[in-house]
């Protein structure tokens, strides 16, 4: 094949990707580009403009002055957001770690069965399954009636808690933990653990100086998969955080629902973006850089 | 020679469900000694190394080591290093951090760590690749690293999985000068694990042969090689014929056999009580040929010839029995026999052993 046709071959061949990529992602991004840009709508709704009124809105407030006044309330929503994500991953982590350990080392014909029954949680609607935690953690529930048979004292409700949040959170994600963490033991060589050992390492210092930075990959991998989706989770802040603590996906949700604020909305999901953006260059970057330091 | 006892096994047997992998096996293995367990794959000789190392226990019997119970303590408590088959060196880190790892884990602060990190890159003669990691090294090269992580701790006993069964030929051989070297030099205890015979042969002081789970002999090479305690030994160990002989009489350490080629002969025996039936066991470099002859003459016809170089290896038919014998190519233009040809064989007794069978 010369060259010429090699590249015709290339375009079409490609034209298929670039056309869904085009149709499902550029160009939705692009109209929620143009939809925070906007201006608010009398009647919901908005109007085309060029504005950045929705992104000053994320810090500041008019006050009763038309002076620009800082507000922190949406800052605070971005900081628990990225708290709650931040804490999500880590519990993914701790848990994952044991469990992946488990399925590494158990029998090998037992290995994909361990491996589908963490994915199993997949097959169900996200909905139903965080409907499922509000039955669990809900009044007279499973849980409650767990913590009284074991001598807990008296408890108002779990649900409409950070805790309940948090549970439904890791919950739902961390199937997305397990499954590279499981990939990284499972390629580990039993022989540099004995290593560590014989060479003096207790426990400890075997999973904080052999296992760790062997798995790292695996575990950063994890750790984006989980916290990505973790930020703009819209329904267990709902659901099991009965509303009464905003994140940024129902932030985004109420202002093009009851809100009736598109641009302000649209805005608030670009920065969202924007976060997921930079979490995901850094940990280019990073790789990058220990790719070549494996390579020098 | 009063020397320290290193290690001490007493009855150790190990079983896998119904897999008996070792059986009541019982040795000591003195201070700055270069032992081997030799063995077929299976003997359990890895089993046994690892339960030096404490990464299994016995199902029964126990060990010691420099005269203190070692099975309530874990590996990383026993003063025994490692070197693995498969050098497991930590790919993360340099190959200075590596050697390190070990002394960090023992509390030595920086300034002797550092120290000893360099001496132990210099024996091994290593020092240009400290920052180096050891992807980048070759198989010998990893070899060095595995020793001298594994020396650096200065520990009582240094453990080798058959560290050179992943090396080319050439280096193999570099390596076992090496490494009977840095056990004089270093004075530390070795216990060697192989199943290559001339490895075993070339490098210990003594060498415990396995076989089943089993001790088979322990020895010097010399006595392993020369005076084999039974079949499985000398069949294991180098190469030899067995001629299936009838003991007349058994005296002391001496037996007197029939071999089929009508002789009358007395030989050294082993784990003989009286006359029945016996194996002769003759290596093929102990039969000399035509000139090389001496001792017992036998008249045969060569059926085979192999040549080596260095030797030539013919089998030679005398009366019904094949013999392999071993003729050394002492100078350039020695005869060659070809197949078919008669020749003259001779061996002497005392080169001959009467084995149990």
């Amino acid at each position: 094949m010369n060259m010429k046709a090699l590249k015709t071959f290339r375009f079409w061949g490609l034209a298929p990707t670039w056309l869904l990529m085009g149709l499902t992602l550029i160009i939705p991004i692009g109209i929620v580009a143009g939809v925070s840009l906007g201006d608010r709508g009398p009647y919901g709704g908005f109007d085309w403009a060029l504005n950045f009124s929705s992104y000053r809105e994320i810090l500041f407030t008019m006050g009763w002055t038309d002076e620009l006044e800082f507000d922190p309330k949406y800052l605070a929503i971005i900081g628990r957001t990225l708290a709650y994500g931040l804490a999500t991953t880590a519990i993914c982590m701790a848990l994952s770690v044991p469990v992946a350990y488990v399925i590494a080392n158990a029998r090998e014909n037992w290995k994909p069965l361990l491996v589908y029954l963490v994915t199993l949680p997949f097959w169900v609607s996200m909905i139903v399954r965080v409907y499922a935690w509000l039955i669990i953690l809900g009044n007279e529930g499973l849980a409650e009636k767990a913590w009284k048979l074991l001598g807990g004292g008296d408890v108002d409700t779990f649900l409409f808690t950070p805790g309940a949040m948090l549970t439904g959170m890791v919950y739902s994600y961390i199937p997305l933990m397990v499954l590279p963490v499981y990939a990284a033991i499972e390629k580990l060589d039993p022989a540099l653990l004995e290593a560590s050992h014989d060479l003096y390492g207790n426990r400890w210092t075997t999973l904080r100086r052999v296992i760790l930075p062997l798995t790292w990959p695996g575990l950063s991998a994890g750790a984006i998969l989980v916290f990505v989706p973790a930020i703009g989770t819209v329904l267990e802040p709902m659901l099991l955080g009965g509303g009464k603590q905003m994140m940024m996906g129902t932030l985004i949700q109420t202002q093009f629902g009851g809100g009736r604020n598109w641009p302000f909305g649209a805005a608030v999901a670009m920065v969202l973006m924007a976060l997921v953006v930079i979490v995901l260059i850094l940990n280019a970057r990073r790789a990058a850089s220990a790719g070549k330091e494996a390579a020098a | 020679m009063a020397r320290g006892k290193a290690v001490e096994v007493y009855n150790v047997s190990k079983s896998f469900g119904t897999y008996q992998a070792l059986d009541e096996v019982s040795f000591t293995i003195h201070e700055n000694e270069f032992f081997t367990l030799l063995g077929p794959s299976g003997c359990g000789k890895t089993t046994l190394l690892r339960m030096i190392a404490g990464f299994e226990s016995p199902s029964e019997g126990a060990i010691l080591l420099s005269g203190q119970e070692i099975e309530t303590l874990p590996p990383h408590k026993r003063r025994v290093n490692t070197v693995f088959q498969s050098y497991a060196l930590f790919p993360h880190m340099t190959l200075a951090q590596n050697i390190a790892f070990g002394l960090e884990n023992l509390g030595w602060d920086r300034k002797r760590r550092e120290a000893r990190v360099a001496e132990m890159l210099e024996l091994v003669h290593m020092a240009p690749f400290a920052a180096r990691r050891p992807a980048q090294l070759s198989g010998g090269q990893r070899q060095r690293i595995a020793l001298a992580r594994a020396l650096a701790p200065e520990p009582k006993v240094l453990l080798l999985d058959e560290p050179l069964s992943a090396l080319d030929l050439k280096l193999r051989q570099a390596m076992r000068d090496e490494l009977r070297s840095l056990q004089k030099k270093t004075g530390i205890t070795f216990i060697f694990v192989t199943h290559d015979q001339e490895e075993a042969l070339d490098m210990s002081d003594r060498i415990c042969v396995l076989g089943n789970g089993r001790i088979q002999q322990i020895g010097s090479p010399s006595e392993i090689y020369e005076d084999p305690a039974n079949r499985f030994v000398a069949d294991f160990i180098g190469e030899t014929n067995f001629i299936e002989t009838e003991v007349l009489s058994v005296q002391g350490e001496m037996a007197r056999v029939r071999t089929p080629f009508g002789l009358e002969i007395t030989a050294r025996q082993k784990g003989l009580t009286g006359p029945g039936p016996a194996t002769l066991s003759l290596r093929p470099e102990k039969i000399g040929m035509e000139a090389q002859a001496d001792g017992w003459m036998l008249e045969g016809t060569v059926s085979g010839r192999n040549y080596m170089g260095g030797y030539t290896h013919y089998t030679v038919d005398v009366s019904g029995q094949s013999l392999r014998v071993s003729r050394r190519n002492s100078l350039s233009h020695a005869d060659s026999y070809a197949p078919g040809q008669p020749v003259t064989i001779g061996f002497r007794e005392d080169s001959a052993r009467v084995l149990a069978r």
